[in-house]
């Protein structure tokens, strides 16, 4: 269960979260939906612990740990997954040897037996296969050349071989088109279940009607404003933030 | 060198230094030669050694053209004028004559050898590489210390195949025909400044003859290793492979951590005849001084090759994580009609070293190709520079380069250049280069730290990826050798 309370953050001493109070049990699907600057992913660097991202107050814990002590491959270790904005390129490191040595890293802090890498193979291959992704994927250089599609699909992939208890997925729809938004929302769902939880970060009630949430959150300027079922997602699309922006305002 | 002072030192450094683990010193009684450099030096060298007199006069000619020298300083280093006065030029650990079995060799250059992880026992394998290998593959192996070389590995099955590997002062007695036809006719006496240098004063070094048609059966391999104060290390190392022959050889070197600067002043010369290829890898890793940039070896090496018949194969692989200065730039005489020079480097560079280092392929020959593909990676307060030359002459026809040179910054305060030299004189040639300079970015580490791995394993990551077209060039047995090293080399750059 990853609970937030009061969270207040900034950058370079501009506070941009101004007291964030948001409960996702274990086993829901929540959505934060929001104008651009209302601090979506800012909440979600914050979460999976980016240098540069300064908390002034409050408390963020997942599963009985306090994320907020613990350096980023800690709280990979403990089960909170990231999906990028923007993936980032890695040249030179192969996809497949790169997810062997996180996973592997974060077996080896969970203290989890290392997987060899015939075993690792296999769970890679099968992964890929259920994603309907090509081989190759695993093959190629961390996101090197890889279309915005691709890079995406890549991050699902990661997230299903890697199998997080927390996923955040952070404007993962911008620039899909409809198949591969199909891909990545089935990528999603098979994670689905009593022991995942994820935050999905959006513009677009679109990527919804795929992963559909337990709940919507607006967030604007910093603090969630309103909360509700999937059908705010619908009103949101249809009247805009104005609206709810009115409202706190 | 008192015995007592041994241990202390090794008790501090443990303590003292995480990055450099073969500092430590050898308490073992030596012979020296006295201070400073004369002609009556170099007579008393070539004595110890038992010169012939050919090898002698040649000495002494090197050393009046090395008097009429100047200390090149082309180079992007820094550094404090060196004093040739100051050096010793001869260190050997003294020993009854001639012992010629690994029994005799003195225990404790065995196990200084044994510490280093250099088997020096015909059944070992590299340390830390047998786990990984299901049949581990046998190396041969000759031990330079200091002065002289104190053991040659595997000799026996190499002369089965009729390959003459030992030491270069064996080689002055044994073989001195092969030696006297072959020594000096790629880098003369006269070459340049410290190729001069080390012609006049040189000790020991290993010498490799692979006859017509021989493939050597066992990677060969010589360590280097300086121990001795204030004395220079002077090797000269003498590969030739006669028409068909085939040779992969690779050298190692490390030097005890101390204050004041060593001078490492080698030569190497390679001969391929027709259709012979050689193989030279080397894994640099002299003391590069400690943090503030205090003391470390100084490297001022020239290595050349000759491919003299056609289709001859020349190929340089080096990993350099080592010294506080590097001046060294393997290169290629592409003589031989469709002859191959090959070019692949790793230049680590961290606190205040700084590397000048890169390559010359000279197309004499038609149909000649050469491939460049250098690695610079930088941190700390040091200076990475890679400085090539690709020059085409007149009849070599339809000659192709192809240059990749790219720097990799970790932090801010370090810098990356590159210096290339390219002159074409005939229009057929295809000649291409590429330069990439990038930084580790923070994005970069914070993706690998949001997988899980460590700020470190992702700086691993991330540099083996981008040394990857070199590092799969190395021997195989090396390869981990050398990623481990590049993990070590760079702990603590970040952050």
């Amino acid at each position: 269960m990853l609970e937030i309370k009061g969270l207040t953050a900034g950058v370079e001493g501009k506070q941009i979260l101004n007291g964030i109070d948001l409960v996702v049990p274990s086993g829901e699907v929540h959505a934060i939906m929001g104008p651009n600057g209302s601090g979506k992913s800012t909440l979600s660097y914050v979460l999976s612990g980016r240098d540069g991202y300064e908390v002034t107050g409050g408390s963020a814990s997942f599963d009985g740990h306090d994320l907020l002590e613990m350096p980023p491959e800690a709280r990979a270790a403990a089960g909170l997954f990231l999906a990028f904005q923007y993936p980032v390129e890695l040249p030179g490191v192969n996809n497949a040897n790169f997810l062997r040595a996180a996973l592997n890293a974060q077996r080896r802090a969970r203290g989890e037996e290392e997987l060899d890498s015939v075993a690792f193979l296999k769970l890679a291959r099968a992964a890929t296969k259920k994603l309907s992704m090509a081989n190759d994927l695993l093959r190629r250089n961390v996101n090197v050349g890889f279309s915005g599609g691709e890079k995406k699909r890549n991050e699902v992939l990661q997230m299903a071989i890697l199998r997080p208890k927390l996923a955040i997925l952070d404007e993962t729809d911008s620039g899909l088109d409809i198949d591969a938004l199909r891909i990545v929302s089935e990528g999603v769902n098979a994670q689905r279940g009593p022991d995942f939880s994820a935050l999905v970060i959006t513009h677009y009630q679109r990527l919804l009607d795929y992963i559909v949430p337990d709940k919507v959150h607006v967030l604007a300027r910093g603090r969630i404003v309103r909360t509700g079922g999937p059908e705010l997602a619908r009103e949101l699309e249809e009247t805009g933030y104005a609206s709810v922006l009115a409202e706190v305002a | 060198m008192s015995p007592s002072s041994t241990q202390e030192r090794e008790a501090l450094q443990s303590v003292t230094q995480s990055g450099y683990k073969w500092g430590f010193e050898t308490d073992i009684e030596m012979e020296f030669a006295p201070q400073g450099l004369s002609e009556e030096i170099i007579r008393l060298i070539s004595a110890k050694k038992g010169d012939p007199d050919w090898l002698l006069a040649w000495r002494l000619e090197a050393f009046a053209a090395w008097r009429k020298m100047e200390e090149p300083h082309w180079g992007l280093l820094h550094y404090p004028p060196i004093d040739y006065q100051a050096l010793r030029y001869y260190a050997a650990p003294k020993r009854k004559p001639g012992p010629k079995s690994l029994d005799e060799v003195d225990p404790k250059l065995l196990e200084t050898y044994a510490k280093l992880g250099i088997p020096l026992k015909e059944q070992a394998v590299l340390a830390g590489v047998a786990a990984e290998t299901e049949a581990p593959a046998q190396i041969a192996v000759d031990a330079v210390f200091d002065s002289v070389s104190v053991a040659t590995t595997f000799r026996q099955r190499l002369a089965d195949a009729g390959v003459i590997f030992c030491s270069i002062s064996e080689a002055i007695r044994e073989h001195p025909d092969l030696v006297r036809r072959y020594l000096g006719s790629v880098v003369p006496a006269g070459d340049n400044y410290f190729a001069a240098l080390n012609a006049a004063v040189f000790t020991d070094g290993s010498f490799v003859f692979v006859p017509r048609g021989v493939r050597c059966p066992m990677e060969l391999s010589t360590y280097f290793r300086i121990n001795a104060r204030n004395t220079g290390q002077f090797e000269r190392t003498l590969i030739v492979a006669e028409p068909g022959a085939q040779v992969s050889y690779l050298e190692g070197c490390t030097a005890p951590q101390r204050d004041e600067n060593q001078l490492h002043a080698a030569v190497v010369e390679l001969i391929a005849e027709e259709d012979a290829s050689i193989k030279y890898s080397t894994v640099q890793n002299w003391y590069p001084g400690d943090a503030e940039g205090k003391g470390g070896v100084y490297n001022f090496v020239t290595k050349r090759g000759d491919c003299r018949g056609a289709r001859a194969k020349i190929s340089w692989t080096q990993v350099e994580t080592g010294s506080a200065i590097t001046w060294k730039y393997p290169s290629c005489l592409l003589r031989g009609e469709g002859s191959v020079g090959e070019f692949y480097s790793v230049a680590v560079t961290t606190n205040h070293q700084q590397a000048d280092t890169g390559t010359k392929m000279i197309h004499i020959g038609a149909n000649t190709t050469s491939t460049i593909v250098s690695k610079g990676i930088s941190a700390g307060f040091s200076n990475n520079t890679y400085r090539g030359q690709v020059k085409v002459m007149p009849r070599a026809h339809n000659a192709h380069n192809h240059t990749q040179c790219d720097s990799l910054l970790i932090g801010d305060k370090c810098g990356a250049h590159t210096v290339p030299y390219i002159e074409s004189r005939n229009a057929t040639a295809r000649l291409e280069h590429e330069a990439t300079t990038s930084k580790i970015a923070d994005d970069q580490l914070f993706y690998c730290r949001q997988r899980g791995l460590t700020e470190e394993d992702a700086v691993n990551l991330i540099v083996n990826g981008f040394c990857k077209e070199v590092l799969k060039e190395l021997p195989m047995e090396f390869a981990v050798e050398a990623q481990k090293l590049l993990a070590v080399s760079l702990e603590g750059s970040v952050g």
